[in-house]
């Protein structure tokens, strides 16, 4: 369902300090076309890249950081300039049923369903234990963008009922390999860290590996297939 | 080749530079020095680049012998510091003879000292930078006894300024730290508002502190009624930024934060305050006030 681009994309800009800008937009679509975008521009040395350090895409934003002291207005100005030429493709992000590209790696993670918040999530969804997993291994997911952690995925498509907010308070460490939900997506921590994800099990599969190369698993554009071990043994 | 031998470390020693910016889409954080003010002023006093490496002390204990004639300087916290058993001073640029052994005590206050080394600390760079990232793992392992770590070639003229004038004694009470407008001062009832308590009254800093964050304990932040039960779609951190968990403790990320989070983030502390709040201990007392450039 790629539909034709409309030129131009809403942004809002949000304040974050003065080392950075929050480029808001309405879904992932614009999120990754606005980041190609400003990609481009920092590599072109635009106006739009003046004193940008990185750009850091999310689910429904764009962090544009920056070195101490940029013109933080100057950039705005010039973000919401350049926003208007931005074109989004529709459905460049898999939804639940679309097919994968056929030219998308996959990758299979087996899972051991004995994480710390089965039955919170059970509770949330209505679904017994079985059922949460069932449905957590029943769909492929896709690797939406990276972020969080060196290997970190934020992994999208899945079953919808799936979805669960954030535990009320992180955990100050959650161990590597532990396998997550938080809103609509599901991913893998790549090592131990804080965190705030409702945890469903572990895995052994390595997510970053700054020796391997690429160092990710998950690449961009990844199809991954959660599989019980309990199931395959 | 110059070198350090290490002979004692304390706590934690790591070497920083000036850390990794530009990976954060592939989940790498900038990291880099904690207190990147202290980091710079030894760069500066040692003359050479800000990139380069120094070594990044917890709490002191670090001795360390010279292999061949090096020149270093400390900053940030003020550990007491000897010289084959002669007191050095603080943020001063320091001759240390070949076979020479430099000893690092407890500061009083603060946190991390900075040694640096002219020429800086030259191990290995992982994807482009020399800092120990303690959330990622990137980065050289923490520093330990035996090591000899090499010091690079100085570059540059000699410096000419060979001491920095530094605040001995900090002023009593809270530490103030200065805040702006954070993306989701909203959901806390915003930023006109006193962003739901946050700029109001002490905190103190929960056990729970390293080069990740600090959480900050006091009254609870009350999320605005319009975003209770909101959840907030992942988006990129920055170092400073104080999110609020729905348990109304907020968390203040420093140099080693994830790079991307989905709590919100209400202020963001200036970078000068970010400095300051990595050198705070736990059970120090704060107060967060709006930095005069937010109006």
């Amino acid at each position: 369902m790629t539909g034709a681009g409309r030129a131009g994309v809403a942004v809002e800009v949000l304040p974050v300090g003065d080392e950075g800008l929050l480029l808001e937009v309405a879904d992932l679509d614009a999120v990754l076309a606005l980041e190609g975008t400003l990609r481009a521009a920092v590599a072109a040395g635009g106006r739009a890249s003046r004193g940008v350090t990185d750009v850091v895409p999310g689910a429904r934003t764009v962090l544009l950081l920056t070195e101490a002291g940029a013109d933080l207005p100057a950039l705005r100005a010039a973000v919401l300039a350049l926003s208007e030429s931005v074109r989004v493709e529709r459905g460049s992000v898999g939804g639940p049923g679309e097919e994968a590209a056929p030219t998308s790696p996959e990758v299979q993670i087996a899972v051991r369903y004995d994480g710390p918040d089965l039955d919170e999530v059970a509770a949330r969804t209505g679904l017994s234990r079985a059922e949460v997993v069932t449905a957590h291994t029943g769909m492929p997911w896709r690797v939406a963008f990276g972020g969080f952690a060196p290997g970190f995925a934020y992994l999208v498509g899945g079953d919808p009922r799936l979805e669960v907010p954030r535990r009320d308070r992180p955990r100050p460490s959650v161990p590597a390999g532990a396998v997550g939900l938080a809103g609509t997506f599901s991913g893998v921590y790549p090592r131990s860290s804080p965190g705030g994800w409702q945890l469903l099990g572990t895995t052994d599969a390595v997510l970053w590996d700054v020796d391997r190369a690429p160092p990710a698993l998950l690449g961009s554009g990844t199809t991954v297939r959660f599989v019980d071990v309990e199931a395959t043994s | 080749m110059t070198a350090l031998e290490v002979l004692a470390t304390g706590p934690l020693v790591l070497v920083e530079d000036a850390g990794r910016p530009g990976l954060a889409a592939v989940g790498v954080g900038r990291s880099g020095a904690a207190d990147r003010t202290a980091h710079r002023l030894g760069a500066r006093l040692a003359g050479h680049p800000e990139e380069r490496a120094a070594l990044e002390v917890l709490l002191g204990g670090l001795t360390v012998r010279a292999l061949g004639r090096l020149t270093v300087a400390l900053t940030g916290a003020p550990a007491p510091a000897t010289l084959d058993g002669r007191p050095v001073a603080h943020a001063t640029l320091v001759d240390v003879p070949d076979g020479a052994t430099l000893t690092l005590g407890m500061p009083a206050t603060g946190l991390r000292t900075y040694l640096t080394v002219r020429g800086g600390i030259d191990v290995p760079p992982v994807l482009g930078s020399r800092s120990t990232d303690t959330l990622s793992g990137l980065g050289p392992p923490a520093v330990e006894v035996g090591d000899v770590l090499p010091v690079g070639a100085a570059c540059g003229r000699f410096p000419t300024v060979d001491h920095a004038a530094h605040p001995s004694v900090r002023r009593a009470g809270p530490m103030l730290l200065e805040v702006l407008p954070g993306p989701r001062a909203a959901w806390v009832g915003g930023w006109d508002t006193g962003l739901g308590g946050l700029l109001e009254g002490a905190r103190v800093v929960d056990g729970e502190t390293d080069r990740v964050g600090l959480r900050l304990s006091g009254s609870a932040i009350e999320r605005d009624a319009a975003w209770r039960g909101v959840e907030l779609p992942s988006e990129g951190m920055v170092r400073g930024a104080v999110q609020v968990p729905p348990s109304g403790e907020p968390v203040l990320f420093l140099a080693d934060h994830p790079v991307t989070g989905g709590y919100p983030v209400v202020g963001v502390l200036t970078a000068s305050a970010c400095d300051r709040a990595a050198q705070l201990r736990p059970g120090n007392a704060v107060r967060l006030i709006r930095a005069p450039a937010a109006g």
